[in-house]
Order: C-alpha cells, then structure tokens, then sequence
C-alpha cells in the first residue's frame, strides 16, 4: 500500500469523521454550559437584592437624608451624594497619574523604569483594599487629626490606579505601530505624536478604563471604614467625614434593627444599578461608530 | 552617473545599517538624480526597506536601529541635521495604508500641518487638501466626503490617501516602501500611474518586491541582495543586459 493510499483511507474513514462530529456537538454543548455559569452569581445577586431591595427605593429614599432609629422613614441621599463627591475626587486625583504612567509603560515598554512600574503596578494591584485604606489613614487622617472624605478619595484612588494604568496600557499598545510612525515620518516630534496620535486613537479604550475603575471602588468599603468614616449628616465638605453608599450599607447591614435593615438591601441594590449603568455607559460608549 | 550636468539630488555614501550587532545593510554607495522614480529591488530580508527607513532616519526608531555612513540631500548630510527637518523634505508612504483612524479625509491630508501644530489660514488649507489630493488621483472620488473618516475608504483610496498626505507636505523625495503590497491589481495600476505622474514634482525611492512594477515605473533600480547593492543603473538596461549574474537569476525567477 503506498502511502497517498494508506494516508487517503485513515483521512476519509467515516467512521472517524462521524465520531468527530459527535465530540465536536459535545464539547460545543458542553463549553456552553459551563461558559453559561459564569452568569448565575450575577442573576442570583441581582434577583435577592431586587427582592429584598426593591421595596424600600421610593423618592423619600433616594432623596431624604437618614432619621434617627426609632423614627420611621429617611434616606440616605447624603450616602449618594458623598460616595459621588469621593469617587469623583478620587478619579481625579489618580486619572492623570495613571493614563501618564499608562503612556509610558505602552511608549517606552523596554526602559528599567518601565520594568519597575510595571511590577510595581502589579503588587499595588493585589494589595487588599483593607491595606490601602490603612497607607490612605496613616499619610492623611494621622496628620489631619480626623476622618475625613479626602482621605477615603485618597484610599481609593490608590485603588484605582493600577486599573486604570492597565487599561491606558494595554489601550495603547494595540495601537498600530504604523499610526505612529505615520506621524513621525512627517517630522512630528515623539510627544506631539503620543498626544495627537496615540491618545487620541486609544481614547475610547482609557475612558472605558476609566469608567470600569470608577465601579470597581464605588463598592469599596474597607477602605473608606477608617478614611472617610461615614456620617449621618447631609456633608460636602470633603475635610469632614463622609456617608457613601457601600459605608451605608455596612452600618446598616450589621446594626441590631429591622428598619435599617430594610435601607440596607434598598443601598445595595441602588449601587449595584450604578454600577450596572456605569458599566452600559462604557459599552455605549466602546461601541460608538467610528475609530478603532 | 553620466549627467554630469546635473547634480544628484540625494547621494548615498557607504551606508550601513544595523539590527543591534546585526549587519542588515552594507556599504551602500549610489546616488539618485531629480526627479527619477527609483526602484530598490531584491529577495525578502536583503535590506530594502531597511535603506529607504534609513534616508528618512526612521530606520533608527525601530529597537536597536542604528546606522553609519552619509546620506547627503543637496550637499548636506541628513545625518547631521535633526530628523524632524528630515522628514518634512522627505516623505513616507508605507506597506500597508495608515491613515489616521480618528481623523477624517480632510484632515489627514493636512495631518502633517495639523499634528506638527502648523497653523495655515482656511484659504490655504482647502487649497492643499484638493491640490494634494488630486495630485494622489483621489480628489473625484471624495470630494463630496471630505468630513467622513479616512478609515471609511477601500484600502487603494486609503493608500492614495497616504500619498496625499505626503505630498500635502510638499516633500522633495517621497519613500515608498511596498505601497501596493496590499492592495488588488486595479488598485495597484492606480498607483502605479500615479508614480510616473508624480515624478514630475518630486524625485521617487520605491521599495518593491514585484519585478514588473519596477520595470514598468522606475527609471532606475538598485539590485540588492543580502544586504548589498549587487547592482545600481538604469532599469532598462538592467533588465534586459544585467551585470551581474545574481541580478539575472532574480529577474528570471530563479530566486527571490
């Protein structure tokens, strides 16, 4: 038998072909499955808190500020109000760190400086949050002499850096190297062509970075539990402590009354709607027509 | 070089260049005239793009790119001035097109005015856009769509696009490197006609892997292989009596 013949037979046996398939249909059904798991948590989370949730979101909920135990009614708008004013000034203190440092880890990715922010990025990474919130108490509460909103903004956005820088990172460097050289082969210096070129054609990757890290630390609590403290008071005064939402739900959740209780699983599910409108925004956003 | 009326615009003096300790280039010596198209021509990995990279210093970009020897534009050594005057006299076009993907057609004609922070009245501008883009044979089918993005042309529109944008900067040498290796045949004798045309206004250096492209748009080729210049002169009598029996064996197939 010569070999095309031999090779011929073993390659068209039909019996193999048909035993292909069926694994094939299998392992297809099978990864499906499995792959379809991932979403339980998801749907079990969100079914508890909209049952046990959704009764205590009114107007008064979302709009009054919290009444003392025993008086029945009360919101918790002043959580609302201060996790948006530590998120957002957390944003802002770490953005620009992050996307700069982002920048330079996808422009200049083999310099010995790049080597350690890397591995520094990581390790800040897989810090626990609890620690962060720690480093946040002892650099601004300890000097300030008291909780205050700023130092959960700082706690935070230590927090959120390493994502961002990531996602700046990674945005960045699947950029074609061509687009670059495109504008450099036009007499445009390197830092006009990081500015108009590369950051402009990464920027829906940086924002939607921006947006994730944003929902990422607006469930943080353990960092915020010795910073920002909470408080039952409407505040905007970032120097003085400050309710948030995820603080909220804590006190809430683990004091000894019903009613509480109550405003707990209303908090939570009002952030988890956050966090889930945040996260549309930043696929509406990501799926825009036009660009990369 | 017979002429001896005339200068050669661009003269290349015992030019090499290097991957690290790697030699990808070596003592290349040749000059070319104004307003030629020259084809560099040779078996993939012999150094083509690596030598039009390094006429604009783009070669010394690239990780571990460096370079010695002269290149000298009217008498002046391009090593020796900064890079950014380099590149405005000279322009790229490359393999694949890269227009700009944020940028609409208008715009990245006039990118390089743009990007470098040039800041030209509308007049002037409007002017460049459709001079450069009929220059690059592009005008009739977008002017009715200058404000859509570049990225919305085919990839022929889009390497013309290219070419526009390098001839909005009004260089003295345009570098082409493959600019039809992605592209379909009609596409590609769309460029084609473009480069002969272009020759008028601007003096030609286009890397190709496609022997009867070469024969058909350049008045001269550089034979390169393994780095070196093998053979340097005028196309048509490189292809029909070539020196050197390396060069012969290339253009009839028997390698490359």
């Amino acid at each position: 038998m010569t070999r095309t013949v031999y090779l011929k037979e073993i390659l068209e046996d039909e019996k193999m072909i048909k035993r292909r398939i069926v694994q094939n249909n299998f392992s297809g059904v099978l990864i499906t499955f499995i792959s379809s798991l991932v979403v339980v948590p998801l749907v079990l989370i969100l079914f508890y808190l909209l049952v046990n949730g959704i009764s205590s979101i009114n107007l008064d909920f979302i709009m009054n500020l919290p009444k003392p135990v025993g008086e029945s009614g009360g919101g918790i708008f002043n959580a609302i109000a201060g996790s948006l004013i530590i998120v957002a000034v957390a944003l802002v203190l770490s953005v620009p760190l992050a996307v700069l440092g982002g920048i330079y880890l996808s422009e200049y990715p083999d310099s010995k400086t790049a080597e350690l922010v890397r591995f520094s990025n990581d390790i800040l990474q897989g810090t626990p949050s609890i620690v962060i919130g720690i480093f946040a108490w002892v650099l601004v509460v300890v000097p300030m002499g008291h909780f205050s909103a700023f130092s959960g903004s700082v706690a935070l956005g230590v927090m959120v850096i390493p994502l961002v820088l990531k996602a700046t990172e990674e945005t960045l460097k699947r950029i074609p190297s061509e687009l670059r050289e495109a504008a450099a082969a036009m007499g445009v210096p390197y830092h006009r062509v990081i500015l108009k070129v590369v950051v402009p054609t990464g920027l829906k990757g940086i924002v939607n970075g921006i947006l994730l890290g944003a929902t990422r630390i607006s469930g943080e609590t353990a960092p915020l539990l010795f910073t920002a403290f909470g408080s039952p008071f409407m505040n905007v005064n970032a120097g003085k402590p400050m309710s948030s939402l995820p603080l909220v739900i804590y006190n809430y959740a683990t004091s000894p009354y019903d009613e509480w209780h109550k405003m707990a699983w209303g908090a939570s599910l009002l952030l988890i709607i956050a966090v889930f409108g945040i996260n549309m925004l930043a696929r509406i956003f990501v799926s825009k027509k036009g660009g990369r | 070089m017979s002429r001896k009326s005339e200068e050669p615009l661009l003269q290349l003096e015992n030019l090499s260049a290097y991957f690290h300790d790697k030699r990808i280039i070596k003592d290349i010596n040749f000059s070319v005239g104004r307003n030629k198209v020259v084809s560099i021509m040779g078996p993939s990995g012999c150094g083509k793009t690596t030598l039009i990279r390094c006429v604009n210093r783009m070669h010394e970009m690239s990780p571990g790119g460096t370079a010695t020897g002269k290149i000298i534009m009217d008498g002046e050594d391009l090593n020796k001035i900064n890079t950014i005057k380099v590149r405005r006299k000279i322009g790229m076009v490359f393999q694949r097109p890269n227009p700009f993907p944020t940028m609409t057609i208008y715009e990245n004609v006039i990118a390089g005015y743009l990007l470098n922070g040039i800041k030209i009245p509308k007049k002037i501008s409007h002017e460049i856009v459709e001079d450069s883009l009929s220059k690059a044979a592009l005008w009739d089918e977008v002017k009715d769509g200058l404000n859509k993005k570049g990225t919305y042309l085919s990839g022929g529109q889009q390497q013309r696009l290219c070419i526009a944008r390098a001839l909005a900067m009004n260089p003295e040498i345009l570098l082409l490197d493959e600019p039809t290796s992605a592209l379909d045949p009609k596409a590609t004798s769309r460029i084609e006609e473009l480069v002969v045309q272009l020759k008028e206004n601007v003096t030609i250096l286009m890397v190709t892997h496609n022997i009867a492209q070469a024969a058909r748009v350049s008045d001269d080729t550089a034979f390169m292989y393994l780095g070196e210049l093998v053979e340097y002169g005028s196309t048509k009598e490189m292809f029909t009596v070539p020196k050197d029996k390396r060069t012969e064996e290339y253009l009839t197939g028997k390698f490359g």
